[in-house]
């Protein structure tokens, strides 16, 4: 059989493609020092119930007044989105930030064991959504959210 | 040749606590569901899925992310009981086996 340029090529992408499902399947991970696996199948659905239910083991979240939210009301770029969170709960072990309308939702998760219970950053968003926070602390969700208006989507459309 | 991704830090009082900012760049944080609008072809994803981060040489926070974190991604956190001369490290790794650290002193 006669190897065309061409013919290589295909071959070294789809090897580079099967690669990097398998890093992301966990199995050519490199070290880390987490305990637990990476949550894909919660990064990977379509649903925010669904995420929840595989991030948390539940979807009942419980509106909170103690999770405050600092977001802008009116994003002009969807790739960056900056989200602050803040809660006074006691006990928290992780907070969420889901996006309603991307296609996947979740888009971080943080994991509390001694920092305070706080975190910012900047996110994406393909367009207005509703953006949830879940808290979990003490074993129960806890949860609030912010509307945010989006006027470039953050997704390369 | 590889990219050479740095981390930056700050940290400030800040609300009772002391305050780290810390930023990993360059990095992409590509989702892996973008298609390139030149060639057609998806963009393949490489974004960071784990950032831990250590107060004097404790975990105290672990981020576990996807390609919705924005490129270069900036992380505020806050430390408890933290004070000046406090060891802070930052650890990353991505989807594509890369890793990295940084560290820093608490000072304000």
């Amino acid at each position: 059989m006669t190897y065309s340029p061409r013919r290589t090529f295909l071959k070294g992408t789809v090897a580079l493609s099967v690669a990097g499902l398998a890093a992301t399947a966990g199995v050519l991970r490199a070290p880390t020092v987490l305990a637990a696996e990476y949550p894909t199948n919660a990064f990977v659905a379509k649903k925010i119930d669904d995420a929840l239910k595989a991030l948390y083991g539940s979807s009942q979240v419980a509106n909170s007044d103690a999770i405050k939210v600092k977001a802008p009301p009116v994003a002009e770029n969807g790739a960056v989105v900056p989200i602050t969170v803040d809660t006074t709960l006691a006990n928290v072990e992780s907070i969420a930030i889901l996006v309603d309308n991307n296609p996947m939702p979740l888009v971080t998760a943080v994991n509390i064991s001694g920092a305070d219970s706080y975190f910012s950053t900047f996110i994406k968003m393909a367009k207005t959504s509703d953006v949830h926070i879940v808290v979990k602390a003490g074993g129960k969700l806890y949860g609030a959210k912010a509307t945010i208006k989006v006027t470039a989507g953050g997704c390369g459309g | 040749m590889a990219t050479a991704r740095k981390i930056k830090f700050r940290t400030r009082e800040k609300d009772g606590g002391v305050e780290v900012v810390a930023q990993i760049s360059p990095h992409p944080m590509e989702p892996g569901t973008r298609v390139d609008p030149k060639t057609k072809q998806k963009i393949p994803a490489h974004f960071i899925r784990e950032i831990t981060l250590e107060h004097n040489g404790k975990i105290v926070a672990t981020m576990l992310s996807s390609g919705a974190v924005s490129a270069d991604p900036l992380l505020r956190f806050r430390l408890k009981n933290a004070k000046k001369g406090d060891k802070v490290k930052l650890s990353w790794s991505d989807n594509k086996g890369e890793s990295g650290s940084g560290e820093t002193t608490v000072d304000f």
